[in-house]
């Protein structure tokens, strides 16, 4: 029993990680008024490229170097339609979002299937031999303390620095920015740039570290689950990684409560963490005045300065 | 230019700025001299390129031509931050501050260091000029005076030495005014120049040492307000004396149109604005005006008159339209009963941006005969479209222009125009001259006078204290969702409408 409880605690933040990364990055960009839906693409094409590139090469710096970078390439083309053109944000997060899923396919199509060795994880000395402590918390990978790292300082930036002031205004009346001589457009597209990179190194991680190996369709709906969680923390990256770990956890929960011998039909745990996503979605938007103050207001609406 | 030996150069000199939109010329060529200390009021009619120019001042767009010269060098303000640098501030007429976050934090935006040190020399600033803010607080608990103290802090705070001013009492009550005045004195006598910008003549003539008139883009005169009179600056601003409206004694009947009684309202919204036991009166035959500070309530009472947020059903007779209950009902079903409504928001509420005005016409007179059968009668909407358009003068190319392609003032009158063709019962509008030029607004004041005259019951919000006072016949102030009792317009001075604005009318009750 005791075993299953550190299992489900310290293998949700492994769950939690490829979550937490992309929510953070999808919160700013949502921050600054852009809607990018295009998460569940970008996570698949990363994953893709990491893969092939680390199974090929053997290099999983390189893997997660080009994972990234094919993430923020697919980011750039939904920059150039929302930014340039003004098209609908929706309309083209779920476009390139589609096109992600694409690439991925087609980059996988000789992988499929095959596996390979994760990394080692991070073991300090002295620390991951404290007891409990040291199993959950100081067993991790690197990217999982990276992750967390991430959330915790974009909360310090958009609480405590003037430029995390400047992109939460700019999300909320960017005309009035833009008067005020902030370049609205650039600001838009380095959160744009932001957001990419963390899905990217959420996807990136899926495939090599957290079920190091491929097959189509192994991103299964995080991307989703990050849009979801970034309104589950009302845009706050604390809150955030909360719910990432909280949803981690109940991932997990399926495999641990067969571990345990308990008969719960298994269609019940699966869905167990959409149903907690919407029951905590109904709880947290009770409080009308947190979402009021923190989410972005011109969410969506795309932003052109005159000359 | 050369400037002589000895004389220090203009601190702002503009020349030859021009600036177009497509074809549409908005600055044709203006030329304008400020020296140190001068408050220097720029009028002219909506249009007449007045914002254009403060935004190119301020760096907000740059122009096709010309040069901006500043202490005697030639300057580029590529953006609004070029602008601080050299000293140039900015009041906007609809504020730039952000809701969601604290005075400090909004200053720090556009002002170097740290928040506790920018806490400290706000209170400063504010002990200096008596603007008295809260540094912490956080913006969506402000008026719109403190909002504006904010504004002016935020410019002072960067040193300058000219200040831009957009319409900044449009939204004030009359003792704010008088404050925001001695504040802008106190600048002046230390060197701040400043560029006014109101539709106010009055207020130009006690403030403004100087004054450029815009017309169509182009400086067509200038005068000294200290001078010249109200008619003399309204003529030169539109040509002709500002009419007002002939008003005679209302003679309302008894029986009331439009009854509101002990209407309160929770807004879900936590930075909307709530209702707290409201109750009117409006009969045929007068016009009832609600004064007060926008933001007060207006609007979530217009929307509950309107129909646009709908009561339950056990409060539908806290609203009613002669002796119908009213309160639970659609839009629709209101102005079957013969209330038209004209809300503050032209484009979105009162007309569809995209579609013309012949079909604008149709989507609230439909009820006149436009519609047979459910098939459009095309030459009665035609009809109806141009005695619109002729009747209010809305200067547009024709009922298929779309609506989104008119002005604002020209929007306006359709709108009203529209409305006041139905012959309503009951009218009920928000704002009818915001955004009109001042001829154009005494027209349409005119308008609503002569409907009265006709026995329509006019219930009219407006942020516009000389409106209310020209045509209203009994007069309601709104503060904090509370509305006060009526008194008449005319026993009543602006003095004590102007005390009611700031919240004080319980007292006022209590004493009569």
């Amino acid at each position: 029993m005791m075993d299953t409880i550190i299992f489900v605690l310290a293998g949700a933040f492994a769950t939690a990680t490829p979550l937490l990364l992309a929510a953070i990055g999808e919160a700013v960009v949502e921050k600054t008024g852009v809607m990018n839906l295009s998460v569940e693409g970008m996570m698949a094409f990363a994953a893709a490229v990491a893969f092939a590139v680390t199974y090929q090469t053997g290099n999983i710096v390189l893997g997660f170097g080009l994972a990234v970078g094919a993430s923020v390439a697919l980011s750039l083309v939904f920059s150039v339609l929302v930014l340039a053109f003004s098209a609908n944000q929706i309309v083209s997060g779920l476009a390139v979002g589609i096109l992600g899923l694409g690439l991925s396919s087609l980059v996988g199509r000789n992988f499929e299937n095959l596996t390979m060795m994760a990394p080692a994880n991070l073991s300090p000395p002295v620390l991951s031999e404290l007891p409990l402590v040291g199993l959950i918390l100081f067993q991790q990978n690197a990217i999982t303390y990276l992750a967390f790292a991430v959330a915790f300082l974009t909360w310090w930036f958009l609480a405590r620095t003037r430029h995390g002031r400047i992109t939460k205004v700019v999300g909320e009346d960017p005309a009035i920015a833009h008067n005020l001589g902030f370049a609205v457009i650039r600001i838009r597209l380095f959160a744009i740039i932001f957001g990419a990179t963390m899905s990217g190194l959420g996807g990136a991680y899926a495939s090599t570290i957290l079920t190091p190996g491929w097959s189509d369709g192994l991103i299964a709906g995080r991307g989703w689950i990050a849009v979801a969680l970034v309104v589950f923390g009302t845009w706050r990256p604390l809150r955030i990684a909360f719910g990432a770990y909280l949803f981690g956890a109940l991932l997990l929960g399926d495999l641990a409560v067969q571990a345990t011998g308990f008969s719960v039909p298994p269609q019940i745990m699966t869905s167990l963490p959409y149903v907690m996503t919407i029951v905590v979605l109904a709880a947290v938007s009770r409080n009308a005045l947190l979402i009021r103050l923190n989410a972005p207001v011109s969410l969506g609406q795309n932003f052109r300065p005159s000359k | 230019m050369k400037t002589k030996v000895g004389e220090s150069p203009p601190l702002l000199q503009l020349r030859n700025i021009t600036k177009r939109y497509g074809t549409y010329v908005a600055n044709d060529s203006v030329y304008l001299s400020l020296e140190q200390g001068q408050i220097c009021a720029i009028l002219g009619e909506n249009g007449a390129g007045k914002s254009t120019l403060m935004k190119t001042i301020y760096g907000i767009q740059q122009p096709d031509e010309g040069e901006i010269v500043w202490n005697g060098e030639k300057v580029a303000v590529t953006s609004p931050s070029v602008a601080r640098d050299l000293g140039i501030g900015m009041v906007f007429q609809h504020f730039s501050l952000f809701e969601t976050i604290s005075v400090v934090e909004n200053i720090s935006l556009t002002v170097p260091g740290s928040l506790p040190d920018l806490s400290e020399i706000i209170s400063q600033k504010a002990n200096e000029y008596g603007l008295h803010v809260n540094p912490d607080a956080p913006v969506h608990g402000l008026s719109v005076g403190e909002r504006q103290r904010v504004e002016i802090i935020r410019c002072l705070m960067q040193d300058p030495k000219l200040l831009i001013l957009d319409e900044p009492t449009s939204v004030l009550p009359p003792h704010s005014v008088q404050q925001l005045f001695g504040t802008l004195r106190k600048l002046s006598e230390r060197g701040v120049a400043m560029l006014y910008i109101s539709h106010k003549l009055e207020e130009i003539r006690d403030l403004c040492h100087c004054a450029v008139v815009l017309r169509q883009g182009r400086v067509t005169g200038t005068a000294n307000p200290r001078q010249a009179t109200s008619a003399e600056l309204a003529r030169l601003m539109i040509g002709q004396a500002i009419p007002t409206a002939r008003h005679a004694e209302a003679k309302p009947s008894c029986e009331p149109a439009l009854t509101v009684s002990d209407l309160s309202y929770d807004n879900p919204d936590p930075l909307g604005e709530s209702l707290d036991s409201v109750s009117m009166v409006v009969r045929p035959g007068e016009i009832v005006g609600i004064a007060g500070v926008s933001g007060n309530g207006q609007s979530t009472l217009a929307r509950l008159l309107s129909g646009e947020i709908r009561l339950q059903s056990d409060m539908a007779s806290r609203i009613r339209v002669f002796d119908r209950s009213v309160g639970d009902t659609q839009p629709g079903m209101r102005r079957e009963l013969g209330v038209t409504f004209v809300p503050e928001e032209r484009l979105g509420r009162a007309t569809v941006p995209a579609m013309s005005l012949a079909d604008n016409v149709l989507l609230t007179a439909h009820r006149a005969g436009l519609v047979r059968k459910g098939l459009i009668r095309r030459r009665q909407q035609a009809d109806f479209a141009d005695s619109c358009i002729s009747g209010m003068d809305v200067r547009s190319r024709g009922r298929q222009s779309i609506a989104s392609s008119l002005s604002g003032g020209n929007l306006q009158k359709f709108v009203l125009g529209r409305e006041i063709l139905l012959e309503p019962r009951i009218l009920i509008v928000s704002q009818p001259t915001w955004g009109i030029d001042v001829g154009a607004a005494a027209m349409v004041r005119q308008k609503l006078v002569d409907l009265r005259d006709t026995g329509t019951a006019i219930l009219m919000i407006s942020e516009e204290l000389e409106e209310i006072f020209e045509i209203s016949d009994r007069i309601h102030v709104m503060y904090h969702g509370r509305l006060s009792p009526s008194v008449q317009a005319r026993s009543v001075t602006a003095e004590d409408v102007g005390r009611m604005m700031m919240g004080e009318f319980d007292q006022t009750m209590r004493a009569a």
